[in-house]
């Protein structure tokens, strides 16, 4: 590593004269020392807070060298040397280092502060999508956004670190990249009309992409139809322009002219007819309707068939029989079928443009489906064994299982808010020693005084009254203290704990408190043993910002209310704890450092 | 805590087996004499007796080497003079203290190590047994529980047994009330009340004992249901260990039967399981919180 060293004198403004001293420089850092061992003008930078730097120009007054730490108000180090030359080798060595420092990608701009610590890391190279991650999960959620602000802004974790924990987060956006999709339009049963034109006869049907799709997915005879005649027998066009005939012909009353037209027109028969594969399926599905449901389910079910109450399409409605072929598809039928499939849902992601590659993905999907139910005897079998199942009786059955107490989970709060009380109370041991007994008196005197009260109480006999009555008031009220006391500690709400009945303000400092706690516990545990230089500066960061948080904790404990301060000190003592024994282990490593004089780290600052 | 419940009787019967601590060590050095307990007692029990007519008290007295039953308000020679009850229950007493003196003397010589505690876990035993005999008898019983009357300190060396008393208590649903009318708190019976669902009491001013029982301990437990009564703040789990007794704090556990000793053994005493690891340090390691 290239060093130089020249002596120089420091400066913090242009016109002092200055602290001389001898400036070491190599490519991390630079540092002064004064000639004077007893100033304080100690310098040890690195060039990483470096941002430029400045020179006076060869041949004034004073060589100096400024060494910028912030561009815009120009506060820097200034060296002045004695001669140029020396002035100038420091400059090119600083434009050097400079250079090469600026061009290695450095650490995400959200970061203004300069890192305090020394001996960190080398910046890491984040990928676009890394960053997009990590801005889009502080934006989010705003707790880890608090976090973030509060640890990394401030230099007591660094980046790496912060994430390094919180990988899975990172890690799940990607499955959140799902949309939704939309879903099948029911305009399509009021659209599809024909727009006539009031001159000519012609009457017009507009089909999208989107349209025909959907029809496919209702209509499966014409998707079959297409399947097949497409473009074999004919072409697409004219396989529409049949479809549309036969809407436009449904549309109108006119049954007889309808079988007229599909007897002569094969093709345009099947889009008269009755889709029989929806009547198939229909029948199908009736067949495995599960009989231990409480419905009827027969053929009476069978919708397709018979006819419904009558309300067509248009809201004609025709009561007239009708015996050809020519299915007169009722709204609710239609409505029906379309919420079949909407249900069903969109199995195609398929790009709407062709047709044909859109008939022949449904067909395929459809396909899928089918080979993936079951067979019909796997199918007899499962609902003969529900049927077996649900129908037994109960009481006719042997006792099955050997009877359980039922779990009683009772109110936490006895178990663990007496356990507090406990913890705090002394109580009076149950040893010997307590025992204010004179153990002199032997056995026979003992037995003998009790056989003494015993004829006492005999020749006395019951006393009249019982109980005085200002003792009986007392014992009372003093009862009824110690019950309302207890319930107004233990709180009137089982769900109320004690976090809920202290201010907000302090309950959300307390939270806060607590989860900077962890972050910052988790990262100091997680560093020992301390190996390297630098888990032992991010032990000291975390551990300046342990002590921060200890002075916090005990300043809340301390000003919190007289009503609260019991519940307050009893949240607080955990975190104190946990605290404590972090700084306890601290020390103890610490002199053990010590203890073995080994040499000090590298990068160890005073 | 619901008790079993009995069907064919009214919800309010009770059957109250009240243990009534007679060691005469206690009482001679206690706050309260032996005769003012008494007549804070028995007064109680009639009280008992007049709530429901159907109410059953069994007393049952707790020496220092035995337990007998001095009170059986069932049986065939009802009487409904309280002062016969009075009289009845007093006499017993001084039968039941003569044959415990007489058997004290005859297991511990002169007395060189005097029996301090009193034997609860035998008369929780008794009630027990008690109980269990009207729970076969038939139906028609009417909802009991236990009534400890205790002064003495706990005996450790009865842990195990009164732990095994209050386990079948509890078992049975029989809830276990405790009066405390001694110097310092009951850990047995704290633990005993707070599993079966009893209550746990000891009152500040023992002259206003009667009081303190007929507002507490009187009610039956249907109507326990509707009232609060009042519990302890804390409940001290402290067990004492098997191999000498002492009350801990912390110890070691065997695995298979779960017993607890105060040291490191090699073999477990209850259930000869051996702990085949290496005795650790006599330091505790560190634990992080």
């Amino acid at each position: 590593m290239a060093v130089i060293s020249v002596a120089t004198r420091y400066k913090t403004t242009v016109k002092e004269p200055g602290v001389p001293g001898v400036l070491k420089m190599n490519e991390e850092r630079f540092v002064f020392v004064p000639n004077d061992p007893r100033s304080l003008m100690k310098l040890n930078v690195e060039f990483k807070n470096i941002k430029g730097h400045k020179f006076s120009k060869d041949g004034s007054k004073q060589a100096l060298l400024n060494l910028t730490q912030d561009p815009e108000k120009g506060t820097g180090y200034i060296f002045e040397f004695d001669n140029f030359t020396d002035r100038n080798s420091c400059r090119d060595f600083v434009g050097r280092v400079l250079g090469k420092l600026q061009s290695v990608p450095g650490r995400p701009n959200e970061q203004s502060v300069p890192e305090k610590s020394a001996g960190a890391p080398l910046p890491e190279q984040l990928s676009a999508i890394e960053m997009e991650r990590r801005i889009k999960l502080l934006r989010e959620d705003s707790e880890l956004l608090r976090l973030h602000k509060q640890f990394v802004l401030s230099g007591v974790l660094t980046e790496s670190e912060f994430w390094a924990t919180r990988k899975t987060l990172l890690g799940e956006d990607t499955t959140r990249m799902t949309k939704q999709r939309p879903g099948f339009k029911s305009a399509m049963l009021a659209d599809v009309r024909p727009s006539a034109d009031g001159r000519t006869n012609k009457v017009t049907f507009s089909l999208t992409p989107e349209i025909i799709q959907q029809i496919f997915a209702e209509k499966p005879a014409v998707h079959r139809a297409f399947l097949n005649l497409v473009p074999s027998k004919m072409s697409e066009k004219d396989f529409w322009t049949k479809y549309c005939r036969a809407e436009y012909l449904n549309r109108t009353r006119n049954a007889v002219v309808a079988a007229a037209e599909a007897a002569e027109d094969e093709e345009l028969a099947v889009f008269l007819k009755h889709d029989d594969i929806l009547a198939n399926e229909a029948r199908r599905k009736i067949r495995r309707v599960d009989p231990t449901l409480d419905m009827e389910a027969d053929e009476g079910d069978d919708y397709i068939h018979l006819p419904d109450h009558g309300i067509l399409r248009d809201a004609q409605k025709d009561t007239a029989e009708t015996e050809t072929e020519v299915s007169r598809r009722t709204l609710s039928q239609d409505l029906n079928r379309h919420a079949a499939v909407v249900l069903e849902g969109r199995a195609l992601d398929v790009e709407l443009g062709d047709t044909r590659t859109v008939a022949e993905a449904l067909a395929w999907s459809k396909q899928e489906l089918l080979s993936k139910e079951k067979s019909e005897e796997n199918v007899n079998l499962e609902k003969q064994e529900k049927v077996a199942r649900m129908t037994e009786l109960e009481d006719l059955q042997a006792p099955r299982n050997p009877q359980y107490a039922s779990l009683c989970i009772k109110d936490p709060r006895e178990y663990f808010d007496s356990q507090q009380a406990n913890a705090l109370r002394a109580l009076g041991g149950t040893e010997f020693g307590t025992n204010s007994l004179d153990l002199n008196l032997s056995k026979e005197e003992v037995y003998r005084h009790l056989k003494e009260q015993i004829s006492e109480a005999k020749s006395r006999g019951l006393r009249n009254p019982i109980i005085r009555p200002d003792t009986a008031l007392k014992v009372f009220s003093g009862l009824s203290q110690h019950l309302s006391s207890t319930r107004f500690q233990l709180g009137k709400n089982s769900q109320e704990s004690a976090l809920d009945r202290i201010p907000h303000r302090t309950k959300d400092d307390l939270m806060h408190h607590w989860t900077s706690i962890q972050e910052l516990l988790r990262h100091f545990w997680s560093s020992y043993p301390i190996t390297t230089a630098g888990l032992y500066n991010k032990v000291q960061r975390v551990k300046d910002a342990m002590g921060q948080i200890y002075q916090k904790l005990q300043e809340i404990k301390e000003s919190s209310q007289s009503d609260f301060r019991h519940q307050v000190s009893l949240l607080v003592q955990p975190m104190l704890q946990a605290l404590d024994a972090a700084f306890a282990h601290y020390d103890s490593e610490q002199q053990k450092r010590t203890a073995k004089s080994g040499a000090k780290p590298n990068g160890f600052v005073r | 805590m619901a008790s079993a419940p009995s069907k064919l009787y009214q919800d309010d019967v009770s059957l109250v087996v009240a243990l009534l601590d007679t060691n005469p060590f206690f009482w001679a050095a206690a706050s309260l004499p032996f005769s003012e307990f008494l007549h804070h007692v028995i007064p109680f029990i009639n009280s008992l007796l007049l709530l429901n007519q159907l109410n059953r008290v069994v007393l049952i007295a707790t020496g220092t080497s035995s337990c007998g039953y001095i009170f059986d308000s069932g049986d065939g020679n009802a009487s409904g003079n309280s002062n016969a009850v009075c009289s009845g229950i007093i006499k017993k007493l001084e039968d039941f203290v003569g044959k415990d003196s007489k058997i004290g003397k005859g297991s511990n010589g002169d007395g060189t190590r005097p029996a301090i505690s009193s034997l609860l876990s035998g008369s929780l035993s008794l009630a027990l047994c008690y109980i269990q005999r009207i729970f076969r008898s038939g139906t028609r019983h009417p909802q009991p529980r236990i009534l400890c009357l205790q002064g003495s300190p706990d005996g450790p060396e009865q842990y195990v047994a009164v732990m095994n008393s209050i386990f079948s208590a509890q078992r049975l649903m029989i809830p276990i009330d405790s009066c405390i009318v001694g110097a310092q708190h009951s850990a047995f019976l704290q633990q005993a009340s707070y599993i079966t669902g009893g209550v746990y009491l000891k009152p500040q001013q023992l002259d206003g004992l009667f009081q303190f029982l007929a507002a507490a301990f009187a009610t039956d437990l249907h109507s326990r249901n509707f009232l609060r009564l009042p519990k302890p703040a804390g409940v001290d789990f402290r067990a004492s260990c098997f191999c000498h007794k002492k009350t801990i704090d912390m110890g070691y556990v065997c695995s298979v039967c779960l017993s607890i000793f105060c040291k490191y053994h090699k073999k477990c005493s209850t259930c000869g399981s051996e702990f085949n690891q290496v005795a650790p340090d006599s330091t505790i390691p560190d634990q992080k919180h």
